[in-house]
């Protein structure tokens, strides 16, 4: 209170949490935990994780999303994660950036898809200006029409998880793992999966990219750093995240009903 | 306000509307919870979906995750969610009981929940647990008046 009576209330605090390759899965543990079980605000930067994984969403089909059999044949692990949206493939050069936020954190904003989403366009506006060409298109990030970022959220009673994978630097060959999905934006003209996407390298320094990123969080909260190790995982709390890694059979078994089908939708044709 | 103030400024950049339908359609005799689900209680059976205030702010449901049947729902607790514009919402259960049926319909044809909320889109029935918990919800006129209110807020 100050000496008038009348009450300062500043921006609200949010924990910054930097992270250098922390494994994909992990990390959506963490997020999910704190999503579930934290009043707190969070943003999570991880920077780059491990071996490629592919990550789908809460409804995605592997025989759909996937082509199966080179993801068995080399071993690529494939995570089916608790928030909506489409099937990525990160590695060593993707960046992500996680906000975990109170329905009120951000004053008058709705907590359901479409305002998050505006919300988190903005943020992302002020660390591409004068950069390249930043919009929010159909729900996806792009400079120009070239897609650079894939998000997804998850709401709850009184919280929501708006998280991003950017592509900083990706191989090509690692996109060959994913099919074009069946719902796809408009905005993407049946391109393939390279001339669809861009490369966030082409544009901006990783460290400068992430040093923006925490300067516009900044103009929202008021941002304080905190340590992995600070909140590792409480034993105490019953929590079980339900991002999970798909076993080996359930990919063979998807691959087996697709060719079933694919037998019996022939064999009724003749 | 600011909160106008950025509302608008994503509007303008963004090319897109704010509007949204000036209503969203009640049924007279269920009962509505503050996180937007619906209850139509029959004795000692309850139907439970999302109402069409909130179908509308989801955007179009591609996805929704059932319970399975003999599940434990419990008053405000989550029971299921729904997937739509790339985020999954929580669904919560305006009752406590036991689920005894789910929408199996809603697995091959997940807009149901916006065509038909009240009726085709109906997600699960629930064997009620205790009859004296649909009086903290709110009536059709009650639960009217909170999404205007809340609308307006934002």
């Amino acid at each position: 209170m100050t000496a008038c009576g009348t009450r300062n209330i500043g921006p609200p605090l949010i924990n910054l949490v930097r992270l250098k390759g922390v494994p994909i899965l992990r990390q959506l543990h963490l997020e999910e935990r704190l999503l579930r079980t934290s009043l707190d605000n969070w943003c999570i930067i991880n920077d780059g994780t491990d071996d490629p994984t592919v990550v789908m969403g809460i409804s995605g089909k592997p025989v759909e999303l996937l082509e199966i059999d080179s993801v068995i044949r080399d071993e690529i692990p494939v995570i089916r994660r608790f928030t909506g949206g489409g099937t990525v493939i990160v590695d060593n050069g993707t960046i992500f950036v996680t906000f975990i936020c109170n329905k009120d954190a951000v004053p008058g904003l709705q907590s359901y898809p479409r305002p998050i989403m505006s919300w988190s366009s903005l943020v992302y506006r002020k660390v591409f200006q004068g950069i390249g060409e930043f919009s929010l298109r159909e729900n996806d990030y792009v400079l120009g029409n070239h897609k650079f970022g894939g998000n997804a959220q998850s709401i709850i009673k009184n919280r929501w998880v708006h998280h991003t994978s950017f592509l900083w630097d990706y191989e090509i060959s690692n996109m060959g793992y994913l099919k074009l999905p069946k719902r796809a934006p408009e905005y993407r003209q049946a391109r393939s999966h390279l001339e669809f996407m861009c490369r966030m390298k082409d544009y901006i320094p990783r460290s400068n990219f992430i040093s923006r990123t925490i300067d516009a969080v900044g103009s929202h909260f008021l941002v304080r750093s905190m340590e992995l190790e600070a909140i590792m995982y409480n034993s105490g709390t019953k929590f079980k995240p339900s991002s999970r890694l798909l076993r080996k059979q359930e990919l063979e078994e998807a691959k087996f009903d697709s060719q079933t089908s694919i037998a019996v939708s022939q064999s009724l044709q003749m | 306000m600011a909160s106008k103030l950025w509302a608008s400024r994503a509007a303008s950049y963004l090319r897109i509307s704010l509007f949204h339908r000036g209503f969203a359609t009640v049924i007279k005799d269920f009962k509505y919870a503050d996180t937007h689900e619906w209850v139509k209680v029959d004795g000692s059976s309850a139907t439970v979906g999302i109402t069409d205030h909130a179908q509308d702010h989801l955007g179009d449901v591609v996805y929704v995750e059932l319970p399975e049947v003999g599940a434990v729902v419990t008053q405000g607790g989550s029971f299921g969610a729904v997937e739509s514009v790339k985020a999954t919402s929580d669904i919560n259960s305006p009752i406590s009981g036991k689920v005894v049926e789910v929408n199996e319909e809603l697995s091959s044809s997940p807009g149901l929940v916006n065509a038909s909320p009240y009726e085709n889109g109906w997600i699960i029935k629930v064997e009620i647990e205790n009859s004296d918990e649909v009086k903290s919800l709110m009536d059709s006129d009650q639960y009217s008046k909170f999404c205007e209110e809340e609308d307006a807020k934002h």
